[in-house]
């Protein structure tokens, strides 16, 4: 399931990035953890209930300039979607 | 070589005090009193030893968690040290208020222990009521924003029950539910000839597992352990021997698993010692079965061997007697029938039949009992 680029990504309940002053950057959720790095942390930073997807996509789309828009943005889609399905996202 | 990686989850056995009684509790037969029970402030030190070593996340275990009373200090050190606070629990010395302390202090995620889908067979299992407490308790949950998850542990006599246990969970709605098939350690290996599922009943449950995780897809994460006595090779006990996880039992001897006491010649040495570091990179409990050196040459020769570890340690031992040969769940392994023979007991009975009472002894032979769990002083 695509997420709806109107749709504003907000970490589920029991998911959060650790602290900013560890070393490497990682999401905690129940019983698992991801390591995050560039793009990947910059995307679940921005899943604060405030960002809509859209404006996930055109920030990374800045971020990462070199990189061509549409290929940016199904990353991104992809991203989420993965990341939902490990109900570590609420589409709000 | 063996490259030793650092550890990524604490599993913190607080207590092995508990109001449950389970047939299957994977506790030691011989349980820790509470006077050799760890300190609060111990337990703040090894948290932050724990973080420092590169620990991401501290699963707080027992018995139960919550018969000690300092569990909102604990719990509030875990996240102080900058870790993720996990609590799994059978709910039932809980209310309302210790809950928002709890979750006040810090708690990330709330798992909830279910014996059956309703009371009777929940009694059955774990010697106790706890049905309604637990309902009530998942009401409460709902109230916050932490993670929740619902852990079902299953096994012959409440497979049947499977399809209501998953309609219990989405009237709960929690973000995620485990499955999970008693493993045989413990109280459960000494239960095991009443607990193991046959074939057919495996692959039902299997069936409506695969169903279940389908259709609540993206809602609720469904998840679930087979029992390994079922399955051609091993499971990586813990990830492998002292590669991922380390344990402190309430009295603060450091095991790289939950069951390794069991292991004969075996000596854990004691957070009040040494610092959880020396005992995950030094002690020769984590050194003995690390990486592939240990193995037998079966396992060091196999391709599989960076996936199991050449299986559990303890299993190899449990049923095979010799905690350092491949794990006898693995079909390459020559000893793999100990348990085609306990798996061929268990099918030739009618599905779901107890077998009648008999003095014989035998580990196949079903206990004309089941044999609960006390609480330790
Ligand atoms: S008796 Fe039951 S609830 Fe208590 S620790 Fe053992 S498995 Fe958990
Ligand atoms: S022989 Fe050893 S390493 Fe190979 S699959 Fe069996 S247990 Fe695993």
């Amino acid at each position: 399931m695509t997420p709806d680029p109107t749709k504003r990504p907000r970490l589920a309940p029991g998911c959060r990035l650790n602290e900013k002053s560890q070393p490497s950057r990682v999401l905690l959720m129940p019983e698992r953890a991801l390591r995050l790095n560039g793009p990947s942390l910059e995307i679940v930073e921005r899943c604060d209930g405030n960002h809509t997807v859209q404006q996930i996509v055109a920030d990374l789309q800045k971020l990462y300039s070199k990189a061509a828009p549409q290929k940016v943005e199904q990353d991104i889609l992809g991203y989420l979607e993965r990341l939902q399905e490990q109900r570590a996202l609420d589409f709000e | 070589m063996n490259t030793i990686s650092n550890p990524l989850a604490l599993v913190a056995e607080l207590t092995h005090r508990c109001p449950l009684h389970c047939v299957y509790c994977s506790n030691p037969l011989e349980l820790t009193a509470r006077s050799r029970e760890v300190s609060t402030a111990s337990w703040a030190r090894v948290l932050r030893e724990a973080a420092e070593l590169g620990v991401l996340q501290a699963d707080f275990t027992g018995g139960e968690p919550l018969a000690r009373p300092d569990l909102t200090e604990i719990i509030r050190a875990a996240r102080a040290a900058g870790l993720y606070a996990s609590m799994i629990t059978s709910g039932l010395p809980l209310d309302e208020k210790r809950l928002e302390e709890l979750v006040a202090a810090g708690l990330d995620h709330f798992q909830l222990s279910f014996q059956g889908a309703e009371e009777e067979a929940a009694r059955e299992f774990s010697g106790t009521r706890t049905h309604a407490q637990k309902l009530r308790v998942a009401e409460w949950v709902k109230r916050h924003r932490i993670g929740f998850t619902l852990n079902f542990v299953i096994h012959r006599g409440n497979l049947h029950q499977l399809d209501d246990m998953i309609a219990l969970t989405e009237k709960i709605a929690p973000g995620r539910v485990e499955f999970a098939h008693v493993q045989y350690y413990g109280w459960a290996f000494a239960n095991r000839a009443r607990l193991l599922p046959t074939r057919a009943q495996l692959d039902r449950s299997l069936e409506i597992l695969k169903k279940a995780e389908e259709r609540l897809r993206g809602r609720i994460k469904v998840e679930y352990v087979v029992p390994d006595y079922y399955a051609k090779y091993p499971k990586p006990c813990m990830g492998g021997w002292g590669r991922k996880v380390i344990l402190v039992k309430p009295d603060g001897d450091v095991l790289p698993c939950h069951a390794a006491n069991v292991l004969p010649g075996m000596t854990f040495e004691n957070v009040a010692n040494r610092s959880l570091r020396q005992i995950w990179e030094e002690s020769d409990a984590f050194q003995k079965f690390r990486g592939v050196d240990w193995m037998p040459d079966l396992c060091r020769t196999c391709d599989r061997r960076e996936q199991d570890f050449g299986g559990c340690r303890c299993q190899a031992f449990l049923l095979a007697h010799d905690a350092s040969t491949t794990d006898p769940i693995c079909s390459l392994s020559p000893q793999r029938g100990i348990v085609d023979a306990i798996l061929r007991d268990v099918n030739a009975a009618a599905p779901g039949a107890i077998a009648p009472e008999t003095t014989a002894p035998g580990a196949a032979t079903p206990p004309a009992e089941w044999l609960y769990r006390p609480n330790p002083e």
